[in-house]
């Protein structure tokens, strides 16, 4: 029973982080139909910028967070800008290949800059390295920073989605790009909100990383990414409930796989998940079948 | 348009005479040594440390005197930790620079890529740090011609540490979590597990996790609860540092083993000073080992690089002071005399140990278990295998 709510309390630590990831993969798609490849490295970028914040600027987790959030919202949006907006009307493989290359610019474009080596994050001291200790369990303040983060962050998203004109326009171009545009939405802009929107929680999620496990480095964008990228799918990609939901339950089913079965096939599962998902209901479990318009 | 061509074969010229001048002139009065290591990609912290050793070596060589009124110059290029990258670096060494020997590359893989062109050209290729099982001997048992290495192998750190749970710690009952992307981990878990059972231990769980995974909580969970009493984990720092942080904060205290992986100075800042108690691994060399070799050693490379050594700076230093000996030794100055010279070391004296090489071109050398308290080297002990 012990073990069983530890699992838990580690699944939901790590779904957190996928489901953070897997909202920005899930906006993206939801509004230009671009599986957004390089989202995983912006999400090691606001890793490496909460470094910096926290080594070299010396400057607390809440602002180190902030920082992180506001730079990679400006790279999400600079690399929409450059890389994405002249293929808007280009042929979707295109533009999904021009993803990839972002991936790998960014990828080893930080390696020269930083070099290839594992950063560790300074320890954190004080509250935030607490640990709680019920009977047998524990839950280290680490855990609880990154699941409050998470609610958060995810809160501010559902009422910006929900109860702004920006996020009306969202949900609006989602919908149907050209008619939105006919009613005076400027899709530019409203696409550009979308990338910012989802670095920045993936750049939020890079620096709670950074504080969990402590050790970052240039590639390690590409497995999360991967696995938010499941969690998109199985939540029902476009759908941002979905996603969340995703998020949490690739978590939990990692943490349980290794857990109770073989940490040998951990991997292997999640992407079963994937193929499975994908022949039995390519929509995804929160998301409606509708029939493809010829 | 007609002043760039002009330009542009200016420059050309001027290049061509640049280079063929080095050329002519070195080969006379200068023993070439080829250098083909990691010094970009995965693998590249353990090439650019290797270098750095290398580089100390030669440099005191070289202010020395040189071997034999000559000076040694290394012929340097980057095999960007890709194997089919270190054959073609091996091949143009060997063919177009014509070196007398290589040294590297780093890892096992990409060493074992070199060797064919060595053994085709007759020129001695060394390793300091490959430590896989069959890196100098090919599948049917023989040794290959012109491989050497001066390193002891994985199989050899698992048994030491199997042994070094039975019989130093007296430790019976034993968790082992792997690497299980690598062959090193592998090899490694494999030659512990089998060493531990036949010794009368008794392996509790085997788990297992890839290169660059960073949650561990959910194996430490599982294995939290069972009755064992030391885990040995064959792997990198990167992951090592982790578990060993996750399983401490989950409240696991028995000791940990490792083997030369975990050899960093990042596995402080990755596991914390805390978390780095009852650890034990084993390694080429000691900083606390007080043989005057090993001193001076950290004495010249601390004024040289502002830094303390590690393993891969002392291996790399080792292997080019071998190949230096083997060179001093040879009866002249072609890739076969050489490789002649180097089969019959004895009793080299180096950083890691005094070593022989045996029959197959592999070196008989102490091990060092490094002990860990607080983050530091606490205590270093050799132990040799016989």
């Amino acid at each position: 029973m012990d073990q069983l709510i530890q699992q838990i309390i580690n699944g939901i630590s790590l779904g957190s982080i996928y489901a953070l990831i897997a909202l920005g993969y899930t906006m993206v798609y939801g509004i230009i139909k671009l599986i957004n490849f390089a989202h995983g490295d912006i999400y090691m970028l606001g890793a490496y910028i909460g470094y910096f914040c926290m080594t070299t600027l010396k400057l607390g987790f809440l602002p180190s967070l902030f920082i992180a959030i506001i730079l990679c919202m400006i790279v999400g949006i600079c690399i929409e800008k450059i890389a994405y907006k002249p293929l808007r009307n280009a042929t979707r493989i295109a533009v999904l290949i021009t993803a990839i290359g972002v991936s790998l610019f960014l990828q080893y474009g930080t390696m020269f800059f930083v070099g290839a080596n594992v950063r560790t994050y300074p320890p954190l001291t004080g509250l935030m390295a607490k640990r709680f200790k019920y009977g047998h369990t524990l839950i280290s303040m680490h855990q609880i920073i990154i699941v409050i983060t998470t609610i958060v962050l995810m809160t501010a998203l559902q009422v910006i989605v929900k109860n702004t004109r920006i996020g009306k326009a969202m949900r609006a171009v989602s919908l149907d790009k050209d008619a939105a545009q006919l009613m005076g939405i400027n899709v530019d802009s409203t696409i550009s909100f979308t990338f910012a929107l989802g670095s920045a929680l993936a750049g939020a999620a890079g620096v709670l990383v950074g504080i969990y496990y402590n050790s970052i480095n240039p590639l390690m964008g590409t497995m999360p990414g991967l696995k938010a990228f499941v969690a998109a799918v199985l939540g029902g990609i476009g759908i941002i409930p979905g996603a969340m939901m995703g998020g949490y339950l690739i978590g939990i089913i990692e943490v349980f796989v290794s857990g109770y079965g073989s940490s040998m096939y951990r991997d292997a599962v999640v992407f079963a998940i994937l193929i499975l998902i994908l022949i039995l209901k390519p929509s995804g479990i929160m998301g409606k079948n509708i029939g493809e318009k010829v | 348009m007609k002043k760039t061509i002009l330009l542009a074969l200016t420059v050309m010229l001027i290049i061509a005479l640049i280079t063929g001048c080095t050329q002519s002139s070195s080969k006379s009065d200068k023993i070439l040594i080829g250098v083909n290591y990691e010094l970009s990609g995965e693998t590249a912290t353990y090439g650019q440390s290797s270098v750095e050793g290398i580089e100390l070596a030669i440099n005191k060589v070289n202010e020395a005197g040189g071997i034999n009124g000559k000076l040694i110059e290394l012929v340097k290029y980057d095999n960007e930790s890709k194997s089919a990258n270190a054959t073609s670096l091996a091949t143009r060494l060997m063919t177009q620079d014509k070196v007398l020997a290589v040294m590297g590359p780093a890892t096992s893989g990409a060493f074992k890529a070199t060797i064919p062109v060595a053994n085709q050209n007759k020129v001695p290729v060394i390793s300091g740090s490959a430590t896989a099982d069959d890196v100098t001997v090919n599948p049917d048992g023989s040794v290959q011609e012109y491989a050497f290495r001066i390193c002891f192998s994985d199989s050899y750190q698992g048994t030491a540490m199997a042994n070094y749970a039975l019989n130093n710690l007296s430790k019976t009952k034993a968790v082992v979590i792997m690497d299980s992307s690598s062959d090193y981990g592998k090899g490694l878990a494999a030659n512990f597990v089998n060493t531990f059972e036949a010794n009368g231990g008794t392996i509790v769980a085997q788990e297992a996790y890839v290169s660059g995974d960073t949650d561990f909580n959910s194996i430490l969970t599982k294995i939290r609860d069972l009755d064992f009493d030391v885990i040995f984990i064959p792997g990198y720092y990167n992951e090592a540092g982790l578990i060993i942080k996750q399983a401490r904060d989950l409240g696991i205290d028995v000791p940990i083993l490792g083997a030369d992986g975990f050899d960093s100075p990042e596995l402080v800042n990755l596991a914390g000073k805390d978390a780095l108690n009852d650890i034990y691994f084993s390694n080429h060399y000691s900083s606390l080992d007080q043989d005057p070799v090993v001193q001076d050693f950290i004495k010249e490379f601390e004024k040289k690089y502002n830094k303390q050594p590690d393993a891969f700076n002392a291996l790399g230093y080792d292997l080019a002071m071998f190949v230096v000996n083997g060179i001093e030794r040879a009866e002249s100055l072609t890739g076969e005399a050489v490789k002649k010279a180097l089969e019959s070391t004895t009793d080299f004296n180096g950083v890691t140990g005094s070593f022989s090489i045996d029959e197959f071109h592999n070196p008989v050398k102490a091990i060092v278990i490094i002990e860990l308290k607080d983050g530091v080297q606490h205590s270093s002990e050799r132990l040799s295998l016989d």
